[in-house]
C-alpha cells in the first residue's frame, strides 16, 4: 500500500506540473510560428495558440512511463501506445485538413495494441446484474470505444476552457470509480489524466491562451477509453461523460451522418452584440448540447462553461453511484 | 432549460442500468449446442446480434425521450 500511496504522489504531480510548466512554453512557441487560430467568439477576435497536444501528450507520457517502472504491467504499455497513436492522429488532423472518415477511422485503427497486447477482459461488468461474456462482441467495442471517446471529446471542444475542464471531473470520477472497485494499478494509471486536464485546463479556459487541438482533444479521449477498456469500467466511463454523449448524439441525430465541424454552414448558436451566444432560429442547424443550453436565454461563453461542469459533475457523482452498484448482485 | 437536461442524463443513465440488466438476463444464460467447435462463435455471433439490436432500440428510445422532452427547444 504505501508503494501505491507514494507512486500516485509521483505520477500525479509529474503529469501537472509537465503540462503546467511546459504549456507558456508550448504557447511561445506555436505564437513564434504565427500557428495561431482566430478565437470568434471573443471581443476582439484574439489569436490563440494551437494546438496544445504536445504539451498534454509529454505529461501523460512521463507520468506513465514512470508509474510503469512502479507497476509494470501490460495495461500501462497499451495506454502510452494507444494514446501515442491518437497524438499522431490528431497532429496529422491539425496540421492537414483530413476528411470526416479520418478521425474515426484512424481512432479505430490505435485501439489494435490494446487487442494484440491482450490488455483487456472480455466480460462487461453490468451495475446490479452481474457480468455478461460476449467476446466476438467485446473485440467490436474496444475498436470503436476509443474511436467514440476521442471523438466525443473533440466533439465538447467548441468552448474556452470545455473539453479540458469536464474531462477533468469526468477523469477523476473515473479514477474514483475505479478505486471503489478495487483496481487499483488502473485507477493510479488514470490519475495522470485528471491532472494533465486540471493542469491545462490553467491556460485554457476562459479567455484562453491555447486551444487544445485535435491532437489535445483526441489525446484526452483515446486515454480515457483506454483506461475504460483495460479497467474493465467501460460502463462506468461512458456514465461520467454522458453529456458529452448526449451532445454527439444531439449532433448525429440531427445531422443524420457524421460530419466534421468545419463542414457545417449554418452554426447551432449565433454571438449577440453583447458577445453572448443565443440559439439558431436555423431548423436546418444541428442540435447541439450547447444550442440547448442557451435555448431559453443568451449566455456567456464562461457561464455556458459552468453549466456543462455542473452536469459534469451530475454524472460524475451517477458514474460513483454506479461503480457502487457493480459491486452489489441482485 | 438546465434542469431538463439534468433529467433527461438521469433519465440515459436508467436506461443504461435497465439496458445492462436485460444484457446480463437475456444474453448471460444464452448458449447454443451441437455445432461441436462452432459452438462458441456460434454462440458470441448471435448474441453479438441481439446486444447490437438492444443497442438500436436504447437509441430508437433515448431519441423519443428527447424529442419528448426537449420538443420546446427543438421546435421553437
Amino acid at each position: 500500500m504505501p508503494e501505491r500511496i507514494i507512486a500516485a504522489v509521483i505520477v500525479s504531480f509529474i503529469a501537472f506540473f509537465t503540462v503546467y510548466l511546459l504549456s507558456p512554453l508550448l504557447i511561445k512557441a506555436l505564437e513564434k510560428r504565427n500557428m495561431t487560430v482566430k478565437d470568434y467568439q471573443r471581443e476582439g477576435g484574439a489569436m490563440v495558440a494551437r494546438p496544445g497536444g504536445p504539451s498534454i501528450i509529454a505529461g501523460i507520457l512521463i507520468s506513465e512511463l514512470v508509474l510503469y517502472v512502479f507497476f509494470p504491467i501490460v495495461e500501462i504499455i497499451a495506454i502510452i501506445i494507444t494514446t501515442c497513436l491518437a497524438f499522431l492522429v490528431g497532429f496529422v488532423d491539425d496540421r492537414k485538413v483530413m476528411g470526416g472518415w479520418f478521425k474515426p477511422v484512424a481512432l479505430a485503427a490505435s485501439a489494435i495494441p490494446i487487442l494484440l497486447l491482450g490488455a483487456y477482459d472480455y466480460h462487461l461488468a453490468f451495475p446490479l446484474f452481474g457480468i455478461v461474456s460476449i467476446p466476438l462482441l467485446y473485440f467490436g467495442i474496444v475498436i470503436v470505444m476509443i474511436s467514440v471517446t476521442g471523438n466525443t471529446v473533440n466533439s465538447i471542444d467548441v468552448l474556452n476552457g470545455v473539453a479540458s475542464g469536464f474531462m477533468t471531473i469526468a477523469s477523476f470520477a473515473l479514477t474514483i470509480s475505479l478505486f471503489i472497485i478495487q483496481n487499483y494499478e488502473i485507477a493510479l494509471a488514470s490519475l495522470p489524466l485528471g491532472f494533465v486536464c486540471l493542469a491545462f485546463y490553467k491556460y485554457h479556459k476562459f479567455p484562453s491562451k491555447i486551444f487544445p487541438g485535435d491532437s489535445g482533444a483526441l489525446v484526452i479521449g483515446a486515454m480515457y477509453g483506454t483506461i475504460a477498456i483495460v479497467g474493465g469500467v467501460e460502463i462506468i466511463a461512458a456514465v461520467a461523460i454522458l453529456p458529452a454523449i448526449f451532445n454527439s448524439f444531439l449532433f448525429l441525430s440531427s445531422m443524420k451522418r457524421i460530419v466534421e465541424h468545419r463542414e457545417i454552414k449554418s452554426k447551432p448558436v449565433l454571438l449577440t452584440e453583447d458577445f453572448k451566444l443565443k440559439a439558431t432560429p436555423h431548423k436546418d442547424s444541428p442540435v447541439t448540447l450547447v444550442r440547448l443550453i442557451v435555448a431559453r436565454e443568451p449566455l456567456t461563453e464562461k457561464q455556458i462553461g459552468f453549466v456543462i461542469f455542473r452536469l459534469g459533475i451530475f454524472s460524475g457523482i451517477l458514474a460513483i453511484i454506479t461503480a457502487f452498484m457493480v459491486g452489489v448482485v441482485l | 432549460m438546465k434542469n431538463s437536461i439534468l433529467i433527461f442524463i438521469f433519465l440515459m443513465w436508467i436506461l443504461v442500468i435497465i439496458g445492462g440488466g436485460l444484457a446480463v438476463v437475456i444474453l448471460g444464460p444464452f448458449q447454443i449446442s451441437g455445432y461441436g467447435e462452432f459452438d462458441l462463435i456460434l454462440t458470441s455471433g448471435i448474441k453479438a446480434i441481439i446486444a447490437i439490436g438492444m443497442v438500436i432500440i436504447w437509441i430508437f428510445l433515448l431519441s423519443k425521450i428527447k424529442n419528448w422532452i426537449f420538443q420546446k427547444e427543438l421546435n421553437p
